[in-house]
């Protein structure tokens, strides 16, 4: 077959370009797909018109991203990756290197900002249904992202080599120790040491600035690739690909660029001024974004007085913390409760069956005498729960519209109370432990599970309104 | 080409066998990866016995040294001190050490060889922080009646002054008792025991 020839360069809003550029374009692109790449995801990608402040987080996440690539390059030009240098490595970055302080403040405010913005983003994605059919797989590939971006950042705060990098580190890995049988050998393994050493600052810096970054680039790839094929939701909730005009372009689209490339300018100008008030004025936000232990030299002998993961991680940590030997009583009625429920509800014969096997094995593995299976063992199945969860959320949300603008009483109570919830269960994750602060922690992590395990009822019987056939600007 | 029909049983056995192949060589592929972050012979071999001499630490006080990395505590118990221990039976998970976590020799109600002395790795057993000495009776924010012992800061365990944890808290087990042995009356080493472990 002779080779078709390509279509004109074509810019839309843009004017006719001069002959030389556009014939080096042409050169260019009968050897890469250069035009079309810029036509399906730029010029001719046709975002939904009613995009609103929700929208500007996945942008601003990929800008964090970016900053974070580039302030970690520099900061590996001068950093140790040694158990004996590296502390004293970021303090000369710190102090001596020209502008590392500059450069080290944006990359750990870049963590905060990282975590802060990609809450907003999967808040939003809970808001307007961006779970929902056909993009389930979009929610899975962020979902992967997100975990992905805490084990970067797990990885990244042992780098310091300050007390809280050290016991930080210490109680994660000895998560892994809690697993039965393989426990022990599989954290010796990730340590590589039967302590934390040398060899585990090594091999984290390996993860981290290799490993993982590899990894989330190509999970954010792969996101983008997926949006970009069914198309972005939007505040409304309904799809603008089902009124298209004679031209197979959705009535209530605009294309991307100029229109959103424009738009997402504003919130990166925002964003930029919020993100270096802090790297100029509070860094260490109060011991939230840097913590105050960390400025101490790691030390093996010694717990500081007071230890937290820092602050995007303390939800899970709280929850952690929530599992104790008596709250086990609580969970295996909660898991009674839920099989009865199934039982009462489902029409399938199979599902309950299902579901009283499972909830019988649980119960006992909860709290069967001989057979169970030790508290802390489940804290840590509860806290990897807790994350894994979201996955879930295309197939658990029944509602028969996507977006909160349409969803009943039921839901919007429903995500409200998990909001709060997480917010609580965040701030109890900062503070030492008190009888009080277990018991509000114990009540946040049956919430927190609730909103999850329970929204194919209460989703399915809310009272929704009639969802609007064309987008609304509002 | 042939002008045969794909013998398509064929083509599945192949593809089959193929990938089963593959996976093997790939699976195989792993093994030095996964085996390279394994500890190294250095770090195998780090980890010595040490000596401890007894007499430096006065009654009631408790030092600290490290041992493979990790703290382990000598505390030298006052008489007040072991009566609290025995006091505490009723309110720790393993009042009678049945779990292994020490020597045959510290099997005993004060879980050391000589009732003065307890040795314990510092670590504690739930998610490996080093727990703080809290020795004063007096009120604590986490218990009202404290009666001296160890504190977790991290998620709130409580170990008496024989290393065994309370009921309800977190960590599931007692302190460890390293191996380790009395060279003289106020020497000890630590890794070290009689029966040459």
């Amino acid at each position: 077959m002779a080779a078709t020839p390509k279509e004109p360069v074509e810019f839309s809003g843009a004017g006719p370009l001069n002959a030389p550029i556009s014939g080096v374009l042409t050169w260019v692109d009968q050897r890469f797909p250069l035009m079309s790449l810029w036509r399906d995801h730029l010029s001719q990608y046709y975002a939904p018109k009613n995009f609103n402040f929700w929208y500007f987080f996945g942008g601003l996440a990929m800008l964090v991203l970016v900053i974070q690539i580039v302030t970690g390059i520099f900061l590996v030009m001068h950093y140790k990756p040694s158990a004996a240098e590296a502390f004293a490595s970021v303090e000369y970055i710190m102090r001596d290197v020209p502008m590392g302080w500059l450069i080290r403040y944006m990359h750990s405010t870049g963590a905060s900002a990282f975590f802060i913005v990609i809450y907003l983003h999967m808040f939003r994605g809970l808001m307007y249904g961006s779970y929902r059919q056909p993009r389930e797989l979009i929610w899975i590939f962020g979902m992967l992202i997100y975990l992905c971006l805490m084990a970067e950042a797990f990885f990244g705060y042992l780098l310091p080599w300050g007390q809280m990098s050290f016991w930080g580190a210490q109680v994660i890995i000895n998560l892994f120790d809690a697993l039965p049988l393989i426990g022990p050998d599989l954290s010796t393994w990730i340590r590589g040491d039967f302590v934390i050493s040398d060899a585990t600052l090594n091999r984290f810096f390996a993860f981290h600035v290799i490993a993982l970054p590899l990894v989330l680039l190509g999970l954010v790839a792969a996101h983008i690739m997926a949006l970009h094929e069914v198309g972005s939701n939007n505040p409304d909730g309904v799809e603008i690909k089902k009124h298209k005009d004679a031209q197979g372009r959705p009535l209530d689209g605009i294309p991307f660029h100029p229109y959103y490339t424009v738009k997402d300018m504003v919130g990166v100008v925002v964003f930029l001024f919020l993100f270096f008030m802090v790297v100029f004025f509070a860094p260490e936000m109060g011991g939230y974004f840097l913590e105050f232990n960390n400025f101490i030299p790691a030390d093996p002998l010694k717990t500081p007085p007071h230890i937290a993961p820092v602050w995007y991680f303390t939800p899970y940590y709280s929850i952690l913390r929530a599992i104790t030997e008596d709250f086990m009583l609580v969970l295996a009625i909660g898991v009674a409760a839920y099989v009865v429920l199934i039982w009462l509800t489902a029409r399938n014969q199979r599902v309950k069956f299902a579901a009283s096997v499972i909830g019988l094995a649980l119960i006992v593995l909860m709290k069967g005498g001989p057979l169970a299976i030790e508290a802390k063992v489940w804290g840590v199945v509860m806290m990897g729960a807790a994350t894994l969860i979201f996955f879930l959320m295309p197939w658990l949300d029944r509602s028969p519209v996507k977006s909160i603008r349409y969803k009943g009483p039921l839901f919007k109570a429903a995500l409200t109370s998990f909001v709060i919830v997480f917010l609580v269960l965040g701030y109890y994750g900062t503070q030492t432990v008190t009888p009080a602060g277990t018991i509000i922690s114990q009540v946040g992590t049956l919430i927190y599970f609730s909103f999850f395990l329970l929204m194919p009822w209460y989703s399915a019987i809310d009272k929704t309104k009639p969802e609007p056939d064309r987008v609304t600007m509002r | 080409m042939s002008e045969k029909e794909t013998d398509q049983g064929k083509r599945q056995f192949l593809v089959a066998a193929t990938t089963v192949a593959g996976g093997v060589a790939a699976g195989a592929a792993a093994v030095p990866f996964v085996a390279s972050m394994l500890p190294s012979e250095r770090a195998k071999a780090a980890g010595a016995p040490v000596e401890v001499d007894l007499s430096e630490i006065a009654l009631g006080e408790r030092k600290t040294i490290e041992w493979q990395g990790k703290p382990v505590w000598i505390v030298r118990r006052t008489k007040e001190m072991l009566e609290t221990v025995r006091a505490n039976d009723g309110n720790v998970v393993d009042p009678d050490s049945k779990k292994k976590m020490q020597p045959a020799y510290a099997t005993n109600e004060m879980r050391a060889i000589k009732d003065e002395y307890l040795v314990v790795v510092g670590i504690c057993t739930h998610l490996g922080c080093s727990p703080v000495e809290k020795f004063a009776k007096q009120a604590e924010a986490f218990d009202p009646n404290w009666q001296g012992g160890f504190y977790c800061p991290c998620h709130g365990s409580l170990f008496d002054l024989a290393g065994r944890v309370f009921k309800n808290k977190p960590a599931p087990d007692n302190l460890v008792v390293p191996p380790y042995k009395y060279l003289s009356d106020t020497r000890i080493v630590i890794g070290e025991d009689s029966k040459g472990a």
